[in-house]
């Protein structure tokens, strides 16, 4: 029997899961969105990914925005920040890489690699203009296929230019150019031009950009967007074709790093797991507590300030 | 903010005979109450003196004191009497530093209602200077070495006893006896052992840094996970260092021209953390602080040349607490893969 790994990265918009095996071999993979319910997704997810005969799963690690209650749940061994969880995946595969541009579905950041590991890192901080979210609502408002954006975009040669400072403003910026009659290609193109100007404007601000680049996340999949990155750093981007899974395969890696592996199953489909969240009325701070039930056993509390709970 | 309520308490009860409401302590209720009567664009801690300005009033208080600073902090205090009479409030309010000046104690005295306690007067107030130094230097002590300690909450249990122990201070010699005690006491406290230490500064605005509630309490944060913590601002170097330490830095500083506030304070701390060794930089910041913003870039290049990470917060009352901790985590992991 030979060991393998699973890494979960629970997002805003998609949940990854990826097993691998001691050699950080991609055994099984999987991608699917979330839909607000990360229990639900994670569900899914584990049914999807299979564990090949002869391996044994020995760890579990859980990453992205809902690692902590993935992680509870999941008993998983490792729970890491998707920063952490994406460089270490891509050092893996591609230990040359001195940058890593990544733009997920609500966040967007960028770590800087220095002698193979983190130097400095940033990620977005007030306003999600230039995520995915604000791409997969606009091609919706196109009636695009999100898929199907980078494509049309490339087919442009005029970008249109659209006033991304802000996701509010830059819709109706958007809503003007598409009334006063461009055509949908050069909109689409100055949608995703804007993207990277802000990326490049805003998370980038200061800090030194060194080749090779790596991009990833789910935007990495926007052929357009890839090219107005190219344009504007003057340089080739990599992008990895399991770019998506980065951060499920880093916390897997970090798993088998970690020293208290133990045995698991995935069986978790039956057992039934319920959160229920109210407001402590104990003191004025009145603190939204989070109580976590599996199978009607309760298994933690968060968000006590006091540390009543 | 923070726990300089206590030597200010002391001070007040001590000097004068009028009746002294003692604050409520800052809590999400304060910032709720400060920000629904604050222009949303203002500072946070404009949100949160307004909120306490409103518990205190609902408690009775009739007399307000507030201390302006070098920034636009110092015209706060008449925006918020303005926005207190607006809302029906019976009262009177002084600034202590209007427009960069101290203002005069005979001034004080002429024209508002203080009744003051001739008798010991000075006395007092050295008291109170001697217990804010001596606070200053514990929690600097504290920030240093908590992240060594064994039992989780011994310095913090000593520390709430030691600032009871203070308000009751009597006398000078007292007060030196009370601090030397919980020193000793604290440098007993049974540490671990630990192979590589790491070292972060902490840098930025006034209040956000002083008031813990205002910072997701960042310092215990990063204590507990086993970093080790320099904090320059504090209420002893803004009221009794900053001005010779800026002189200073005018004369030998490659900038030469003061940026407001404590932007050149913050950009010199930057200079001396990255040379006396420190693995990180924390700055923090509450949204729209204008001279904090004209200092990051040159934090940021700064602390380039040294090759020392930066990491920028901006606290405002929307702040996600996810996200903080999340880039926290990511900064800890970094500097700890950068020590190995």
């Amino acid at each position: 029997m030979r060991d393998c790994y699973l890494g979960i990265d629970i997002g805003s918009i998609s949940t990854k899961a990826a097993i691998i095996d001691a050699d950080y071999r991609i055994l099984s993979s999987c991608y699917i969105e979330t839909n607000g319910n990360p229990i639900e997704a994670v569900k899914k997810a584990i049914k999807m990914v299979s564990i090949p005969e002869n391996y044994v799963l020995r760890g579990i690690g859980t990453t992205g925005s809902a690692r902590k209650l993935i992680g509870l749940l999941l008993n998983a061994n490792i729970v890491k920040n998707e920063i952490t969880a994406h460089a270490i995946g891509t050092l893996t595969f591609h230990p040359e890489v001195k940058t890593i541009l990544e733009i997920g579905g609500q966040d967007s950041k960028v770590i800087l690699i220095r002698n193979g590991m983190i130097s400095d890192y940033a990620m977005n901080t007030l306003c999600a203009a230039g995520t995915g979210a604000f791409l997969s609502s606009q091609a919706k408002r196109l009636g695009i296929d999100v898929k199907e954006f980078g494509n049309i975009a490339l087919e442009s040669d005029n970008p249109v230019n659209i006033a991304a400072r802000c996701t509010v403003f830059a819709e109706s910026d958007l809503v003007h150019k598409a009334q006063v009659g461009y055509p949908k290609k050069d909109i689409v193109a100055g949608l995703c031009k804007s993207v990277v100007l802000n990326y490049l404007n805003n998370v980038c601000k200061g800090k030194r950009i060194e080749g090779p680049i790596i991009f990833q996340g789910g935007v990495s999949k926007n052929k357009g967007v890839v090219k107005y990155f190219e344009e504007e750093l003057k340089q080739k981007i990599l992008v990895d074709e399991n770019g998506h899974l980065m951060g499920a395969i880093g916390v897997a890696i970090l798993s088998s790093k970690a020293e208290n592996k133990e045995y698991y199953d995935l069986n978790i489909e039956n057992i039934s797991f319920k959160t229920i969240g109210n407001e402590c009325k104990g003191c004025t701070n009145r603190c939204e507590l989070l109580r976590i039930y599996r199978n009607e056993e309760l298994l933690d509390t968060w968000g006590s300030k006091c540390g009543k709970y | 903010m923070g726990s300089y309520g206590v030597p200010i308490y002391y001070l007040l009860t001590h000097i004068l005979k009028n009746d002294i409401v003692k604050p409520r302590e800052i809590s999400s209720y304060t910032l709720e109450l400060g920000s629904k009567y604050s222009p949303d664009f203002v500072c946070t801690p404009f949100k949160y003196t307004l909120g306490t300005m409103l518990e205190s009033l609902e408690e009775g208080a009739d007399f307000l004191i507030q201390l302006g600073g070098g920034c636009r902090y110092g015209y706060y205090h008449e925006l918020q009497e303005q926005i207190l009479k607006d809302l029906g409030y019976q009262f009177t309010m002084v600034n202590l530093i209007s427009g960069g000046n101290r203002i005069s104690i005979k001034k004080l005295l002429k024209e508002y209602p203080l009744e003051i306690r001739k008798k010991n007067l000075v006395r007092y107030l050295l008291i109170t200077k001697k217990m804010v130094i001596y606070m200053d230097k514990i929690d600097a002590y504290i920030r240093k070495n908590r992240c060594y300690e064994k039992e989780i909450g011994a310095f913090n249990k000593l520390r709430d006893e030691m600032l009871t122990e203070f308000s009751n201070c009597k006398s000078y010699m007292h007060l030196r006896r009370v601090y030397r005690k919980y020193l000793k006491k604290m440098k007993n406290i049974p540490r671990r052992d630990v192979n590589k230490k790491i070292k972060v500064g902490i840098i930025g605005e006034l209040y956000t840094l002083m008031e813990p509630k205002a910072n997701e309490e960042i310092e215990q944060l990063l204590n507990e996970r086993g970093i080790e913590l320099k904090r320059y601002t504090n209420v002893t170097y803004l009221l009794f260092q900053k001005r010779k330490s800026v002189k200073k830095y005018l004369k030998n500083f490659f900038i030469k021209y003061r940026m407001g506030a404590d932007a050149l304070d913050n950009i010199h701390h930057t200079k001396e953390l990255c040379e006396k060794g420190y693995d990180g930089i924390i700055h923090m910041k509450s949204s729209f602080c204008t001279p904090e913003i004209g200092a990051m870039p040159i934090i940021e290049s700064v602390a380039q040349e040294y090759n020392v990470p930066v990491l920028f917060f901006s606290m405002d009352t929307h702040t996600s607490e996810t996200g903080f901790l999340t880039r926290i985590e990511a900064f800890c992991d970094m500097l700890e893969m950068r020590k190995s």
